[in-house]
């Protein structure tokens, strides 16, 4: 159970009533988040991507050819979309999305999720924050919160320098979907911003992995490396045609579902498993992270 | 606020005189101690016993030390009473309610500084301070820039808070741990070495600024393993070594425990010891022109009267007052620094 959680019953006596502020510690831990050299590196290294990518394939296709084998049905929604990069500059925002979903966003969020409480351990300041009285259920909240946002500010950076770059290097106009109709450019900057919004929730399930690793440990490296290495585990163990029984239960198995949001109609059903399994991997881990760090002893 | 910081003085000094080592004494005045622990144990997973059974009362308004060599359970004793760590038996009471349960009642109106300063090295002093009010949930937004700056003056940072902490030295570091205590006013300050790091000068800074916070009314748990620390700031002082309280009580009445030593300034050293003896001194030491031992059971008056009939051309005749120091010797018969 809680011991940190009691309901705060009085305030001290000849001090005026606490207005509270929720917001106030929320606030503060994104500004810390955000601020730190390393948050900027990965956002940095995320924003590089589509830059890479959108100069590959400008030279790549620079001949005036089309973009060689790079159709080809078996390689996921990645290469199907890179083909389609060289006619509409807004492919490279999905493009993007596809080549850093598996390792470079999760990587990311695992890196900041993992070091969310761990770090704050190994710099002692966990112990100063805890007697504020920050209060462990406020503070883990506050934590999941925070990397959350981080999920949805990484996602957006991947977007945004794609769209950026498709704009500068490709042309921008109408679309055809996986389907083969075709839709508007405003139509298909708003399935962009979908996707965006569907890869950040993919992320949900990794993020809670992370923190609950982090309430395990006072070492930040440890619990990182630790979420790192679980990724890379499961997905190459959702590669392995054995396995396939447990595979629809793996964290990552349903995330390039997203390509579904490109057909017309768009295909729900796979989009739906995956943000389901996000909230059940949300909903476990964050039991465990809670229970582990209600109770547990701050001796860092 | 209507405690009067001397009348709760005067009652804790009786307090200390009635109880004395024994713990039951104060047993029943819990409910007016800032701090009282009864049997409070912690074994840590490994099986090591940290703290065993400790019954502690700190008096309101008292200055308190908090003494023990490192290693004997000290730390363990402040992360339980701040609700960092759970007791394996016993119960600890921190302003009247049961900790760890009212960490959240509690704490707000406790200020602490525990096993040195932590902080977030690529913020400045300020925006530390800023996110350790932050996270306390009764601490006004709205009032919160102008308590930081009054927190960083007061600890004498106010010129470096805009200075990244990592470039901080661990003097400066210290201070900043003190501020993130002042930034509200409180009842208690739990400051586990303090002086830590801080050079002569910003010890006796450290020592003015408890000596006026205990002016205020602040109790103020002070740990340290300085014994002259906690001599020349502290009202009240408990003594722990391996795990248990060997005393607590008036830091005057815990030194007076120690026996005093007669003292003689003779330049008739020789005569001197000889007649001392005769007089029923023990324990003799020679030093320089000074002859001092443990004192006998008559009148002193009359060992002096003996010195002087036989000749012994006396300077000076004293009892020496005993030390924090002795007393902690006679306690644990082992010298302070040895680790538990």
């Amino acid at each position: 159970m809680s011991r940190a959680e009691a309901p705060a019953a009085g305030t001290a006596p000849g001090r005026a009533p606490a207005r509270r502020r929720p917001g106030g510690l929320l606030r503060s831990e994104l500004l810390t988040t955000f601020r730190r050299w390393r948050t900027l590196a990965l956002l940095g290294v995320l924003a590089a991507v589509p830059v890479l990518f959108g100069i590959a394939v400008k030279v790549e296709t620079a001949d005036g050819g089309s973009l060689g084998g790079g159709g080809g049905g078996g390689e996921e929604a990645g290469p199907a979309f890179i083909s389609q990069v060289t006619n509409n500059g807004l492919f490279l925002v999905f493009t993007a999305l596809a080549a850093t979903l598996p390792f470079f966003l999760p990587m990311a969020v695992g890196v900041i999720a993992g070091d969310a409480l761990a770090g704050e351990a190994n710099a002692g300041t966990l112990r100063y924050l805890l007697v504020a009285p920050a209060g462990r259920t406020r503070l883990l909240l506050t934590k999941y919160a925070t990397t959350l946002v981080f999920c949805l500010a990484a996602t957006l950076v991947v977007a945004l320098s794609a769209l950026a770059v498709g704009a500068a290097l490709f042309p921008m106009g109408e679309l055809t979907t996986i389907s083969g109709t075709r839709i508007g450019f405003g139509e298909g900057l708003e399935r962009a911003l979908l996707i965006a919004l569907v890869v950040a929730a993919s992320l949900v399930g990794v993020a809670a992995i992370g923190l609950f690793l982090s309430t395990l440990t006072s070492s930040g490296i440890a619990a990182m490396a630790t979420t790192v290495g679980l990724l890379i585990t499961v997905q190459i163990l959702d590669q392995i045609p054995q396995l396939h029984a447990v595979q629809p239960y793996f964290f990552s198995h349903y995330w390039l579902s997203f390509a579904d949001l490109m057909r017309e109609p768009v295909y729900w059903d796979e989009i739906t498993r995956n943000l389901g399994l996000q909230a059940v991997y949300a909903a476990v881990f964050g039991s465990a992270a809670w229970a582990r760090f209600t109770t547990k002893d701050i001796t860092a | 606020m209507d405690r009067g910081p001397s009348a709760d003085e005067d009652k804790a000094v009786g307090r200390g005189v009635d109880g004395g080592l024994d713990e039951g004494g104060a047993r029943g005045e819990d409910e007016d101690a800032v701090i009282a622990t009864r049997a409070l144990t912690k074994r840590f997973r490994g099986g090591q016993l940290a703290v065993d059974g400790l019954d502690l009362s700190v008096p309101a308004a008292s200055v308190f030390g908090f003494l023990g060599p490192n290693g004997s359970g000290k730390t363990t004793t402040i992360r339980m009473l701040m609700g960092l760590i759970a007791p394996t038996s016993g119960a600890a009471r921190v302003l009247g309610r049961p900790m760890p349960e009212s960490a959240r009642a509690v704490l707000p109106q406790v200020g602490a500084l525990i096993e040195g300063p932590a902080l977030y090295g690529f913020l400045s002093g300020r925006e530390n301070l800023m996110r350790y009010d932050a996270a306390d949930p009764t601490a006004e937004g709205r009032t919160r820039r102008a308590r930081v700056g009054a927190a960083l003056e007061r600890v004498g940072l106010a010129s470096a808070a805009g200075k990244k902490a990592k470039a901080y030295s661990l003097g400066m570091k210290q201070r900043l741990g003190l501020a993130a205590a002042l930034l509200q006013p409180r009842r208690l300050l739990v400051l586990d070495e303090p002086t830590n790091g801080l050079d002569p000068q910003g010890m006796r800074e450290i020592r003015s600024l408890v000596r006026e916070l205990a002016a205020e009314g602040t109790t103020v748990f002070l740990s340290s393993h300085l014994l002259d620390e906690i001599e020349q700031v502290c009202t009240h002082a408990a003594v722990m070594a391996q795990g248990r309280l060997l005393t607590q009580g008036p830091v005057a009445e815990l030194a007076a425990r120690a026996r005093g030593r007669l003292t003689v300034t003779t330049p008739d050293t020789a005569d001197a010891a000889r007649v001392l003896k005769e007089q029923g001194v023990g324990d003799l030491v020679t030093a320089g022109d000074r002859v001092s031992g443990e004192p006998p059971g008559r009148d002193l008056a009359e060992v002096n009267a003996a010195l002087v009939a036989a000749g012994v051309r006396v300077r000076g005749f004293g009892l020496e007052r005993g030390t924090l120091e002795d007393a902690f010797v006679a306690l644990t018969g082992e010298g302070f620094d040895v680790a538990g």
